[in-house]
């Protein structure tokens, strides 16, 4: 049993993050990009036949698939929630395709969409369970900027880590944002001495280590062989996946510094047979330079704990010799609330079509997307391609 | 009134017995009678062996940080007032625990030895924190 090559990506959706919510509710997103993607496979919105999305921050709630369907004007015969944090997009990929290959449905829309508007209608939302509530948040744990920040200070004591390599991370995807107009920061240059200029917010995490938050969504359709024959551009065959989690609170993980990307990592690419050496490019998660960092290692594409030394060594940008984050990552292109870790699939996909316009990968064939949820806490590996 | 702003937890039924003992300066945690575990935060069942024989025992408070960090700012206006040391202790007995050093923040490091220290944050609510050893 294998998912290799049962489905692949036909069409994409995505708005340009922005700061101010204005008018915008998370609903209204979801079907601009919803939109937006279906446009861009070429089908008809009656066609699809699957539908999976992500609860927003901005407005939770539960019956969350069929009220999206309603919205969206769609009647799905495979609807769900998935709730793996900024792992959810990645996550949605290899359900959409097992669900594909199950005969249960053929085309499949993956969307989500936030803003960072607090609804009115739920002041008192938190997105923590109730053990966090009382484990965790009396001592000030209240945010992911605490956890990261943890993982990164252990990171330095066991390997050396530098808070110059992990600024390298952020100024070489800011070189990506720059020749990315969808990118918020597309018009404004990083250096690394500006990084460690930036305020220290949770020790050691400074201030362009940690990502903006912002409005927007993202969407994309997953479809069956069949239907990726007649698709407008290039489909992206899904060639393997793999997901894991080895704990929520990061004070009970068995490592701080070495993740459930390893055995996410390791099942993509065991399904795909593919060999991280002929990989394009990388598109892992990046709420914080540490989580790229600890990505890169654990997934395979250095040893563990030279991370830093890789990234100092390395070009990450879309013209470099270790192509990561192509459209900035989400510290710079913005991160739309729980739709930011979509961003690294439609990158993936945008890029193996050949439409990342300035910032295209030559000839970019395999991508490997990594979707991470929680404080390193969901992990979901992606191998994608574009068949010659 | 205490005047305590920030978020406290409320205990139930089976963490109810830690937040007890922390009332009375008194560190304790589950035991695992079926495989000997040691359990933090108390659960109905031993996550490692999932019987429910679980014993409650009461521990040496002495630990060490196995990381730290130190929050200067935070939009959680509760916590927002000064910086403060989060971290994760490791207890001797080999648990951990997120929790707090009362330490300097310039203090505090990797490895560095700790034992419990309780904060009565209100009447009814002890945290569990550590101080330097």
């Amino acid at each position: 049993m294998s998912l290799k090559g049962k489905a692949a990506a036909i069409g994409i959706g995505e708005l340009k993050p922005f700061r101010d919510p204005g008018d915008a509710t998370a609903f209204g997103l979801m079907a601009d990009v919803a939109s937006m993607a279906i446009n861009d496979s070429g089908l008809e919105k009656r066609e699809i036949d699957g539908l999976l999305t992500s609860v927003a921050f901005a407005e939770p709630g539960m019956f969350y698939p069929a009220a999206v369907a309603e919205y969206v004007g769609i009647r799905p015969k495979m609807f769900d929630v998935v709730d793996i944090g900024g792992a959810s997009g990645a996550g949605m990929f290899w359900r959409a395709a097992a669900a594909i290959d199950g005969g249960i449905c053929s085309a499949v829309l993956c969307l989500a969409a936030d803003t960072t508007l607090a609804n009115p209608n739920f002041p008192d939302f938190s997105p923590f369970v109730s053990l966090e509530h009382e484990f965790e948040v009396p001592y000030g744990n209240t945010l992911p900027n605490c956890g990261y920040a943890l993982i990164a200070r252990r990171h330095m004591y066991e390997y050396g880590t530098t808070s110059e390599q992990l600024a390298k991370i952020a100024v070489d995807q800011r070189r990506n944002a720059n020749h990315n107009p969808d990118a918020r920061f597309y018009d404004r240059p990083l250096t690394i001495e500006e990084v460690m200029k930036s305020p220290v917010i949770c020790d050691p995490l400074h201030l362009y280590e940690i990502v903006s938050p912002s409005c927007g969504g993202a969407a994309f359709v997953v479809a069956s062989p069949e239907i990726a024959k007649r698709s407008k551009h290039p489909p992206v065959w899904l060639l393997g996946a793999g997901e894991a989690t080895d704990h929520s609170s990061i004070a009970f993980a068995p490592s701080l510094t070495e993740s459930a990307v390893k055995p996410a990592a390791d099942a993509a690419f065991k399904m795909s047979g593919v060999d991280r050496k002929d990989i394009d490019l990388i598109s892992p998660y990046d709420c914080y330079t540490i989580t790229v960092l600890v990505t890169i290692e654990d997934a395979g594409f250095c040893k563990k704990g030279q991370g830093g030394p890789f990234v100092a060594e390395h070009d990450l940008t879309y013209a470099g010799d270790f192509p990561c984050n192509t459209h900035g990552g989400q510290l710079s292109f913005g991160q739309a609330g729980f739709a930011g870790g979509f961003s690294h699939v439609t990158e993936g996909i945008r890029q193996l079509m050949g439409r990342g316009g300035e910032r295209q990968v030559k000839d970019a064939k395999l991508a490997y997307v990594n979707g991470n949820g929680g404080i390193m806490a969901e992990q979901c590996g992606l191998v994608l391609e574009r068949r010659s | 009134m205490s005047g305590y702003t920030k978020p406290v937890p409320h205990p139930n039924a089976v963490s109810r017995p830690f937040w007890d003992a922390a009332r009375k300066h008194e560190l304790i945690l589950q035991r695992c009678a079926g495989c000997g575990a040691h359990i933090y935060y108390p659960r109905s069942r031993c996550p490692k062996c999932m019987s429910d024989k679980l014993e409650w025992k009461p521990m040496s408070g002495r630990g060490t940080v196995y990381s730290y960090t130190v929050v200067w700012r935070t939009p959680t206006k509760a916590f927002a007032d000064k910086p403060y040391v989060l971290a994760i202790i490791e207890l001797e007995e080999g648990v951990r625990m997120t929790s707090n050093v009362l330490v300097a923040p310039d203090q505090v490091k990797v490895g560095m030895p700790v034992t419990v220290s309780f904060d009565d944050v209100t009447p009814e609510t002890t945290l569990v924190k550590f101080k330097p050893a």
